[in-house]
Formats: C-alpha cells, structure tokens, sequence
C-alpha cells in the first residue's frame, strides 16, 4: 500500500516528455515476477508442471528484463545526446 | 539459516529502493539514465539474492532460461525501430503477465498436490494474480495485434457486446471466488483459465487506435498489480513493493490519458465511442476545402516568424520525423522559431511522439505540452499538422454532440495558417470529421507525410540556394 501511494507521488513528478521511457522502465521493473519464477523453477522437488511452468516463466520475465532496461537506455539515450548537439 | 534471515532481506530492500530510485530519478531526462542503470542494479540484486535462497537447488533450469530469454530480448531491444516501440510495450506487458499468470497456475497445482494447501488469503491474492496474469496477456497481445496492424485497427462492436463481455467476467469472477472458499475444485481452474484468456481478448476487440494509449497504460498497470499479488501468495514483499510501484505507475499513466481525453475508464473500455461513430459519418457532406502544392507550402513557412508543428500517429506511421527534423534545421537557419505542440495522447501510447521526434534528433526543449503552447498558438503564424487529426479538431470544443465533446485539445485553428499533412480527407481512428480542415485559414496538403515533408525540405533548400 505504501509502495503504491509511494508510486502514485513519484509518476506525478514525471514529465509526459518521459512517459514512454518510464513506461518501459517500470515494465521491465514489473518482470521481477522472475523472483518468483526462479524459486518456483529451483525447488528441490519440483514437480514438472510447475518446473515447466516455472522455466516459461522466467525465460519470458528475464526477456523483459534484458529488453525492457536495454530500450530504454537505448530511448533515453536519443534524449541525452542532442543536448550538447544544441548550439 | 541466516543467510536467509539475514542478507536476504537486505538485499531485497536493496533492490525495493533501488527500484523506487529509478522511477524517481526517471522524472527529468537529465537523471533518467542514472535512473535505468540503478534499476538494473536492484534487478541484479534482487535476482543474486533469490538465487542464493537455500530452497534454490536446481539452477540448471534457471540459468538454461536466463541465457534464453536474454538470447531472445537482446535483439528486440536492439533492432526494433523507434516506431515500434507501442507494439514492443504491449508484447513485453504479454510476456510480463503471462509469466506471473503462469507462476499462479504452478502455485495453485502445487499446493494441491503437495501441499501446504493454500489459505483463504493466499487463494484470493492467487485468483487475483492469474486473473489480472491471463487477462493481461491475451488482451496485450490483442493490443499488438492491432498496433503491429495485423488486427484491424477500427473498434469491433457488435450487439451486446457489453452483455457477453460482464457475463464472461461474472462468470470468472464467480468461479475465483468458488476457487477462494473450496481451493479443491480441481476441474474449475482451467475453466477460470479460459474464462479470463477469452475475456482479455474481448476486452480490446472494442478498442480503437486513438484508445491505445490509455488502455496500454491500463495493461502496464494490470500487469505491475498481478505481480503484486504474486508477492501476495509467496510471501514476498519486494514483489508487492515492485509490482505496486508499476501497478500504480500504469493506474496514472491511463489516469492522465483519460483525462487528456475528456474520457472516463468505463467510457474508454466499454468503448460507447463505436455506436456514436455511425451517427457521425452520415452527417457527413462534401463540404469546400482549399489544397496547396509543397512549393506553396514551403513558401508560407519560409515567411512565417513562428511555426507549431503538431505531429500524431501519421507521423509515426509515414517514419516522417527525420525528414520534419530537416525541415526543422532548414527553417531555424532562416530565422523561423519552430516548436513542437504534442497532446498527451498523440501517437499510439504516451509519450509517443517525444520518443520519436527525440530520435530524429529534435531538442527536447522544443516539445512543448498542450497545456503550455495553447496560450501562444494565436501568435503563431502557421500551424503543420502532420497526420494528427482528433487531438486538433475544434468540434471538441464547440460542437457538444461531438463524441470527442470536452476533450482537450490544441488549438490549431487560432493559427494565422493552418496547413494538414494528410493522406486523404479520410477521417481519423476517432471517426470523426474535423470542421479545422474547412477553416477558410487552412490549406490541406494531400499526401505521404514524408514524401511531402522531402518536397518541402527541397523546396526551401533550392530557395536557400537561389538568396
């Protein structure tokens, strides 16, 4: 709840310039679903639902992960680079 | 075990601050990137610390997974044209539900077969979870579908509609709670499963294009909340805490969209945008309008002090943002002050458009919020409106029957020259006709924005030449 509210100040504060980048931002955040993932997939006696359950769902949260921080770095990336461009 | 008692913990609240660090710093573009790298740290440390956990033993899956997913995700981030970027939103949100619905089915099957069963409050927090996980996907990737344009882009009304869309969640929602109070009814889950795949799917049919950023918004929230409840069922509080970060980021995003649409929730998802529609289109008439060649065109900005392009999804669509960037240096030079009016809900997600124009190189100093350039639109000598249609139309300020009645919008017409960037005088994803194009003041300029735009930019280059 707190977390929540937390969000609710903390995306107030974020200029609609932002909003696409922050959008990919809390989605890959989001894909720490892969902690559950992994301790689902990693039980010592896991039965294979759950095993094959658990391994989608950490290859499809770890594919957030990686993509989600990388286009973002890549969107904020354009919106560093032509400060310095400006005359 | 007191590495679990003790590092583990630490390392999760870590992780929690980093997380809310990211999204803090995520507020001005000059601490933005510092704020994705700290988002990374936490990830790195929320994943080290999980795998570390004592009941952790079979890291071979794991770690075949990890290489997967990275193998897979490096290349879409890496190849996908900034234009994409709304579709590549709405498959990861896919993939970031389906993973957390997928975690629930395991965690359901697992607790009746080997026990402990789940408690009342751990059964609701998992209904929930595959609940807003199933519906998430499948109505994320109906939204790809539409943005990629493998679906039609058009809301799909039928008769009813609303009828079988409530009746498909009453019915979901009575079997969860069926699911809540006698966790044993094995045959019901999968019932609840389909149930939830079919209504996400239901839920988007209606939806039109100009809708997409509030309901991708709406998805981005969805999923943050299912993996909140996640954290619910396993106990975890970086869970809650991360997925109630995202969840309530997404609440607001599409909190803002509706707003900048004059539009509520219900009226966004239950999608009344389609009946009116009708209505709309048969009151149409073949009405005057005034056209002009690029060289015209290119003439009527070179004279102009000030110039407010306002771009929208055409731009997108045409990848015309570096041809307007062009335009953009060569109309600078010539002492031409050019802005850039964006209306939040321009392009097919938020901050569509800024995203794009930053690509093309645009200052971002020169995007300017709806709210901030209208003041100053009387003043500006000629209005471009680049394959934008509703977010400009007057019929939202004057005309109360108009369906887009109340919405904000920029005010081109107050423009000295209105010029439209427009393949055809067909209307927008709206459906709508827009009175702005036969404004005496407006000039329609028929084509492919970017061709058009090249057109121009030669214009004033061979204009530059001959001064």
């Amino acid at each position: 709840m707190l977390a929540a509210f937390l969000g609710f100040q903390l995306i107030r504060g974020v200029s609609p310039l932002l909003h696409t980048p922050l959008m990919s931002l809390t989605n890959a955040i989001s894909a720490i679903a892969v902690v559950g993932a992994i301790l689902l997939t990693g039980e010592k006696d896991a039965s294979t639902l759950s095993r094959i359950l658990g391994f989608s769902a950490v290859l499809l949260a770890v594919l957030n992960v990686v993509s989600g921080y990388l286009i973002t770095d890549r969107m904020l990336k354009m919106f560093k680079k032509r400060e310095p461009a400006k005359k | 075990m007191t590495l679990d008692n003790t590092i583990l913990p630490l390392l999760y609240m870590l992780a929690a601050i980093s997380f809310i660090l990211a999204i803090k710093w995520m507020g001005s573009p000059a601490t933005a990137r510092r704020g994705v790298i700290i988002g990374e740290i936490g990830m790195l440390l929320a994943v080290v610390g999980t795998l570390l956990r004592f009941e952790v033993v079979n890291y071979g899956w794991i770690f075949l997974a990890f290489a997967l997913g990275t193998i897979i995700g490096i290349p879409i981030a890496v190849i996908m044209p900034m234009t994409a970027v709304p579709q590549r939103t709405a498959f990861s949100h896919a993939c970031g539900a389906l993973a957390s619905a997928l975690i629930g089915t395991a965690e359901y099957y697992k607790g009746l077969n080997q026990g402990p069963a789940p408690t009342t409050p751990e059964m609701t927090a998992l209904i929930i979870e595959t609940l807003l996980g199933f519906l998430t996907f499948t109505a994320s990737l109906m939204a790809f579908g539409k943005l990629q344009e493998v679906l039609p882009q058009r809301p799909i009304t039928y008769k009813g509609q609303n009828f079988v869309n409530l009746g498909i969640f009453a019915a979901a929602a009575i079997i969860g709670i069926v699911l809540i109070v006698s966790p044993g009814q094995v045959v019901l889950f999968p019932i609840f499963v389909i149930l939830c795949l079919l209504f996400g799917i239901l839920l988007i049919i209606p939806i039109g294009g100009a809708d997409m950023p509030t309901v991708i918004a709406l998805l981005n929230s969805y999923a943050g909340l299912s993996a909140s409840a996640m954290g619910f069922v396993l106990n975890n509080r970086l869970l809650i805490v991360a997925g109630a970060l995202d969840g309530s980021s997404g609440f607001i995003l599409s909190i803002i969209m509706c707003r900048a649409m004059n539009r509520s929730f219900t009226n966004v998802l239950f999608g009344a945008f389609g009946q009116l529609q009708v209505a709309a289109a048969g009151a149409q008439e073949a009405k005057p309008i005034h056209s002009a060649s690029p060289e015209e065109a290119a003439q009527i900005l070179d004279a102009a002090r000030t110039v407010v392009v306002i771009p929208g999804y055409g731009m997108a669509v045409a990848q015309a943002q570096h041809k307007l960037r062009e335009m953009f240096d060569l109309l600078g030079k010539r002492g031409v002050n050019v802005e850039f009016a964006i209306h939040p809900v321009a392009g097919r997600m938020p901050g569509h458009m800024n995203v794009l124009l930053a690509e093309a190189d645009v200052p971002y100093d020169k995007l300017r919020e709806m709210d901030d350039i209208n003041p100053e639109m009387a003043m500006a000598d000629v209005a471009l409106i680049i394959g934008a249609n509703d977010v400009v139309n007057p019929d939202a300020e004057n005309n109360p029957n108009s369906p887009i009645a109340g919405m904000p919008i920029i005010q081109a017409y107050k423009a000295r020259t209105v010029m439209v960037i427009k393949r055809s005088m067909n209307p927008g994803f709206a459906g709508i006709d827009n009175p702005l194009y036969y404004l005496d003041n407006t000039l329609m300029l028929f084509g492919d924005a970017k061709a058009f735009l090249s057109s121009i930019v030669k214009e004033l280059q061979a204009v530059g030449k001959a001064a």
